[in-house]
């Protein structure tokens, strides 16, 4: 799998006391690594949400690779369960009840129960030692290292073997240092492992690092693509 | 230890038991639906759920007499069918204090509920994790601290009912006399070496409730960190 189609349009309106906030993008882009790039507050987000099934969009329509995943006008609206697609938050969202391990396995084991604390999985292990993590594998992720974290978080997400790698703002809970270090990790695991990714980030370096397409956005609208700075809008 | 406060014991032990049980299943059920659903009315019936705490427990006796007793619809539909009533009977003992330490269960496991990140559970749903299983594996383990703390209370809250209890059980020495009744009727009836026994039994009884809740206290449970 090389090159990622994604079609989107999102329609959304959220309400939050007084406050009200319209999303209303709409993009049709093709590319291995996509950059959703804008401010806090542009909509980055809550498109990054919709495509994975977090969040049902009010109109419009998700496709991915030329899966419908949502279609307001056809009521198609795939269950975040069934989209195969991998999902990395912000601050990782790892279960701070279960050790690293069961993090990573996490999505490989079906039924009520989590895997056990020390039970040996072969894809497990193999993403354990790719990413360094065997010696804390019984660790919980409140006596990891930020780094940690992350590569647990990319574990756990690469496991299940998703169509596409959603990343939420990757790398602003990291300083500056480590940052630079996971972006060139991150790189490095995506050409290797060749699997699309939409990235968000409000940082124009992660966008310079990997937007093969560059969708800039801002209060809710698509407002350029381009790879380099984008000429705000005439209102 | 003689007979009667040994039976008193294990008769209050069993109706606690029963209790914590039934709050179990109806205080966690309840705390979750309203951690969980907007509807409208929600905060009227948080309320409407949180008032066995602060009535009387006589008062919730005499209610649960009415809801009941042989003369209710309920009551009299038990008798046709089964040949059961709640009245002077111990599982009438473990529903009045069922309901009187239902807050306490709901309450603190509501709060439970909506201290969980959703965005754990959001994590949950993308790996391809839903319904019972997300229930089970996520939001049960990060809420069982709160839950957990709410089930204790309740547990020694229904060992020392007395008013609802007496209400609709009664005090029939062997089969619904709780200790706390049997305290009551030990006095009464002028028999103080039995009150003295039973007094004791029940400080031991409290002070172990206690030790054992500290051992299974917060910092002890897997998953309490943020």
């Amino acid at each position: 799998m090389s090159t990622m189609e994604l079609d989107f349009a999102i329609h959304k309106t959220l309400r939050s006391g007084q406050r009200r906030f319209t999303l209303d993008v709409d993009a049709r882009v093709s590319g291995q690594r996509i950059v959703l790039l804008g401010p806090s507050g542009a909509g980055k987000s809550v498109t990054l949400k919709a495509i994975a099934g977090l969040m049902a969009p009010d109109a419009g329509h998700i496709r991915l690779n030329g899966q419908t995943l949502f279609d307001a006008a056809s009521r198609i609206d795939l269950a975040a369960q069934q989209r195969n697609v991998a999902y990395v938050f912000q601050d990782y969202a790892l279960f701070p009840h279960l050790n690293v391990r069961q993090n990573v396995g996490f999505g490989l084991k079906r039924g009520w129960f989590n895997p056990g604390a020390g039970q040996a999985q072969a894809e497990v292990d193999y993403w354990l030692d790719a990413f360094g993590l065997a010696a804390m594998a019984h660790q919980l992720p409140a006596e990891l290292s930020g780094g940690q974290r992350q590569r647990t978080a990319l574990a756990r997400a690469l496991v299940a073997k998703p169509s596409a790698l959603l990343l939420d703002e990757p790398f602003s809970a990291l300083d500056e240092a480590l940052r630079e270090t996971m972006r060139d990790e991150l790189d490095a695991l995506q050409k290797r492992l060749r699997i699309p990714m939409v990235l968000i980030t409000h940082d124009p370096a992660d966008a310079a690092r990997f937007g093969d397409v560059v969708l800039h956005l801002r209060d809710g609208k698509v407002v350029c693509r381009t790879l380099g700075r984008c000429e705000e809008a005439a209102p | 230890m003689n007979g009667p406060a040994a039976i008193a014991l294990l008769l209050s032990l069993k109706v606690a038991l029963a209790a914590t049980c039934i709050n179990l299943v109806l205080g966690v059920g309840a705390g979750f639906i309203l951690a969980r659903s907007r509807f409208i009315g929600r905060d009227v019936l948080d309320s409407l759920l949180t008032l066995p705490m602060v009535m009387p427990p006589t008062v919730l006796g005499y209610y649960l007499l009415v809801l009941l007793g042989r003369r209710s619809a309920l009551g009299a539909w038990l008798q046709d069918s089964f040949g059961f009533s709640f009245i002077f009977t111990w599982q009438g003992a473990a529903i009045a204090a069922a309901v009187v330490g239902f807050p306490l269960v709901f309450k603190p496991a509501r709060a439970a509920f909506e201290s969980v990140d959703g965005q754990l559970e959001q994590a949950a749903r993308v790996l391809g994790v839903s319904g019972f299983s997300l229930f089970f594996r996520v939001t049960l383990p990060l809420a069982w601290r709160g839950i957990l703390a709410g089930l204790l209370l309740a547990f020694a809250r229904a060992m020392g009912e007395f008013g609802a209890t007496l209400m609709v059980a009664g005090s029939i020495p062997g089969k619904t006399q709780t200790l706390s009744i049997a305290v009551y009727e030990a006095v009464q009836a002028g028999q103080d070496s039995l009150a003295n026994e039973l007094v004791v039994l029940t400080s031991a009884v409290c002070v172990a409730v206690l030790l054992i809740a500290g051992r299974l206290a917060p910092g002890r449970i897997n998953g309490a960190r943020p």
